[in-house]
């Protein structure tokens, strides 16, 4: 039995518009370059993809399904840009075919830094979940799937959840397959769902790359690697960015006909079938304990939290905002506070990345300034704005923010000569 | 093979005025190590005067104290700066005191000093070009390369009588270094050796633009070979010292204070960052012609106690002056290459780039802006001042990567165009 489990992820962040220290301004985000990002991304990604799930899944009744998740901050871009894009996840979701997992409401890495703004962001996400798409989530996935044993106890503790998902890294399973359910050391009730990364790396990266061996990759092809699990483990963990449709690999690569035509083939085979992360919980014993006390991510070779924390600009950044988590509840402004919960979203430590920056690769795709530097001065002239509408308060220095546990990685460099950051 | 260059320079250190000297010097001693044999026909200097009093002049291995394998200097007489004004050539700061009276190489050259330069420099790139014909009869070489404007009509005139094929290399042309208000002489210098030469060598894209679109050339005729910089092993590094007195931050502006440099707009931005910032001094080292105007622009900003003048530095005073520093910018209306911000990485200092630079291009780990957005200058000034994470990144980031920028590396690029430019494997 082999099934195979599709989650894709959606997520805009908001980005900011050029702020420089001489702005007194208190609408720090982009809108025009946000609207027209969120419609060129419905336009190539979400409208067609969707349409091709809505395709399958009446074609193949209830043998096909997918799960999404859906970040808080795109949906409220749905909202507001492209309502289109709503309405037709509205649609697939009441085909019954599609589950929809829960995250941090603002795709942020508040784990790592304020336990409790993890909890209402998840509680916040689960509520928007259930408003929109009228289901409730069982399944946890965290930001860029960042996690380790705290996770897992985070998010049983919050209750309400079978499974989590995460990075079936080679570091965490060693010999183990990821084609296997797991479950944490010490959060009873939740399972663990690995990534089957190559797979999902061959469609989500390699897709479209003519100088991979496998170029180009068919259906019949990945169906065979598919296959091929079966006796070897009962699911193929399929984790990837949805934008990989149309908007990663472009239409012209023929990612659409490959998604079309891969569930008939899949199907062939009569051992397999499509499930949904809760559904593999329900149907599958956990068959091992996976043991990480480390953090692991999906992102970069790594597999780690380089991509958002591996240098001075992204820890100082990151620390100053969360130092501000008092004041901002405080204040009692509740814009003030939307405006500080969209600026934890991930990306924007993203962009203050420099692990790659000298050679210049995919990092600079996805990024809206011309260097991490620009991005790092934009966020802390925000920031410090920011800290003029918390008043008085805002001024005094607490503890500096928790950093659970970003620096116990191995592979993290704490740069020399750093007084300041975290 | 071997191929033996006749080479025409104008300025070499330590008689430098800017960039041209430090890059005919780092490339030459590149090629010198790569093995390429090198004639280089310089203006033999005469006692001149720089800031600071007069200093005995003469030019190669002794002065440089640098060793030279494979090259011999050639010197002629001819002494004026490059880029002198007319303003400098007034005050008498940059004056010839040689007038041998030569035949000039033809009259149009010698009639046309008018405008930017003053009269002299005219007589002295003719008879800079008359000396090097005479001295082309008795050298043996294979190819000309002649460093900009001042030598090219040399370049063009030898490469005539000769038959050997001409190369030229732009470090700055007429638009840099005047705007739009290009004195019609010297550009019409610059156009002609263009497409007299075989091969056009750019210090940048940018100015790879400039030759193409201003100058008409074909773009296929010209090609980009960026600058090094000459790397001390880190001695500059190890031996940086803390100040004592210092309790102000310090923001560097260091070059000649003339239109191309944009000192004006580092003024403007330093009045924005003082606006938000007390604790910040401003050090422009440098001479041009726009010293006492920008002494005056500081005055009438309102704050002139805020901005020192060291007037120009050479030697350890640069090296203290860069670790004093806690933030280079290089605001440029118009920059061919940039080798000055290669020089404060060295010393680990930061940078922020004019955008209308060929640096700019070429580097990653730097602040980059449009010279004339003061604003956005300003607001990055102040992120470098605020913000010791950003400021120790770009250090240790920038220093990296200007160990990158080797003149061994364009001397090899330099020695396969000459091969490409004879023809030869």
């Amino acid at each position: 039995m082999a099934s195979v489990c599709f989650y894709f992820q959606v997520h805009q962040p908001y980005r900011l518009r050029h702020y420089t220290i001489f702005d007194t301004a208190g609408d720090y985000f982009d809108g025009f370059k946000n609207a027209e990002i969120c419609r060129k991304v419905a336009r190539k990604c979400y409208l067609p993809t969707n349409r091709v799930l809505q395709e399958l899944i009446e074609r193949h009744g209830r043998q096909f399904k997918v799960s999404f998740s859906i970040t808080g901050t795109v949906l409220e871009q749905f909202a507001e840009y492209a309502p289109e894009v709503l309405a037709s996840f509205q649609y697939l979701a009441a085909t019954g075919c599609v589950e929809f997992l829960c995250e941090t409401y603002h795709h942020s890495l508040s784990f790592l830094f304020s336990p409790d703004e993890f909890v209402r962001q998840v509680v916040a996400h689960r509520q928007l979940i259930r408003d929109l798409f009228g289901q409730t989530p069982q399944v946890f996935r965290n930001t860029e799937l960042i996690y380790n044993n705290q996770v897992a106890e985070a998010v049983a503790r919050i209750g309400g959840f079978k499974a989590i998902l995460a990075e079936g890294a080679d570091h965490i399973l060693g010999y183990r397959s990821p084609n296997y359910v797991y479950r944490p050391p010490s959060a009873p009730g939740l399972k663990l769902l690995l990534k089957n990364y190559r797979l999902s790396d061959d469609v989500a990266f390699r897709f479209s790359n003519r100088y991979w061996s496998e170029w180009p990759l068919s259906v019949g092809k990945f169906c065979q690697w598919v296959n091929a699990v079966n006796g070897n483990g009962y699911v193929v963990n399929l984790f990837v960015d949805y934008e990989t449709f149309g908007e990663h690999q472009w239409e012209d690569t023929g990612i659409f006909d490959f998604l079309r035509e891969l569930p008939t083939e899949i199907l062939k085979h009569p051992d397999n079938d499509f499930k949904t992360p809760g559904e593999v919980a329900d149907a599958y014993e956990a068959a091992d304990v996976v043991d990480v006390p480390h953090l692991v991510s999906w992102a970069d070779t790594e597999r780690d939290l380089s991509a958002w924390l591996g240098n001075a600009m992204q820890q100082n950044a990151i620390a100053e905002l969360y130092r501000m988590e008092q004041a901002v509840r405080d204040s009692g402004d509740p814009d003030l506070l939307r405006d500080w919960r969209r600026l934890q979203t991930s990306d924007h430590f993203y962009y203050m990345c420099t692990k790659y920056f000298a050679d210049g690769d995919v990092h600079k795709y996805f990024n809206p300034y011309d260097t991490p530097y620009d991005s790092y001065i934009n966020f802390m002239n925000v920031l410090n704005h920011m800290r003029s509408r918390c008043g008085s308060r805002g001024v005094a220095r607490p503890p500096a923010a928790r950093l659970v546990a970003a620096t116990d990685g191995k592979n993290r460099r704490r740069p020399a000569d750093e007084s300041v950051a975290v | 093979m071997k191929i033996r260059t006749l080479m025409l320079g104008w300025e070499f250190p330590p008689f430098i005025s800017g960039g041209l000297g430090t890059a005919c010097l780092g490339l030459t001693r590149a090629m010198d190590r790569l093995g390429m044999p090198i004639i280089f026909v310089l203006p033999k200097a005469k006692p001149m005067r720089v800031s600071g009093g007069l200093i005995p002049g003469f030019y190669g291995e002794g002065a440089t104290g640098f060793a030279f394998q494979n090259v011999q200097f050639r010197p002629v007489p001819a002494v004026l700066r490059p880029y002198s004004s007319a303003a400098q050539l007034a005050s008498g700061t940059a004056l010839s005191e040689e007038k041998d009276g030569a035949g000039l190489l033809d009259d149009d050259l010698e009639s046309g000093g008018q405008g930017n330069y003053g009269a002299d420099i005219y007589a002295e790139v003719a008879r800079y070009a008359r000396k090097v014909l005479a001295l082309g009869l008795t050298e043996h070489f294979d190819l000309i390369h002649a460093h900009d404007w001042m030598t090219f009509p040399a370049g063009v005139a030898l490469a005539q009588q000769s038959g050997k094929p001409l190369v030229i290399q732009v470090h700055s042309t007429e638009f840099d270094r005047s705007g739009e208000h290009v004195n019609q002489y010297v550009y019409d210098i610059e156009r002609h050796a263009m497409h007299a030469a075989a091969r056009i060598i750019a210090v940048s894209n940018y100015t790879r633009n400039i030759i193409i679109s201003r100058y008409g050339v074909p773009a296929e005729k010209v090609e980009v070979v960026y600058n090094g910089v000459e790397h001390h092993n880190g001695s500059w590094s190890s031996s940086r010292q803390t100040w004592p007195a210092k309790t102000d931050k310090i923001v560097l502006f260091l070059g000649r204070i003339t239109m191309q440099k944009g000192p004006e707009y580092f003024l403007h931005a330093a009045r924005r960052v003082l606006e938000k910032i007390d604790n910040v001094k401003f050090i422009m080292a440098g001479d041009g012609d726009m010293l006492y105007r920008s002494i005056e622009l500081a005055a009438q900003l309102g704050i002139g106690n805020r901005v020192l003048f060291t007037r120009f530095l050479r030697g350890d005073d640069v090296r203290k002056v860069y670790q004093m520093a806690d933030l280079y910018v290089m605001p440029s209306v118009s920059e061919p290459f940039g080798i000055a911000p290669l020089e404060a990485l060295q010393h680990d200092v930061p940078v922020l780039l004019s955008k209308q630079s060929g640096i700019a291009e070429a580097f990653r780990n730097a602040l980059k802006v449009d010279f004339w957005d003061v604003q956005e200058m300003a607001n990055k000034m102040i992120a470098v001042l605020r913000h010791p994470p950003l400021h120790q990144m770009l250090r240790t980031e920038g220093h990296r990567e200007a160990l990158k920028f080797r003149w061994e590396d364009s001397a090899a690029r330099m020695n396969e165009i000459y091969h490409e430019t004879l023809g030869v494997a």
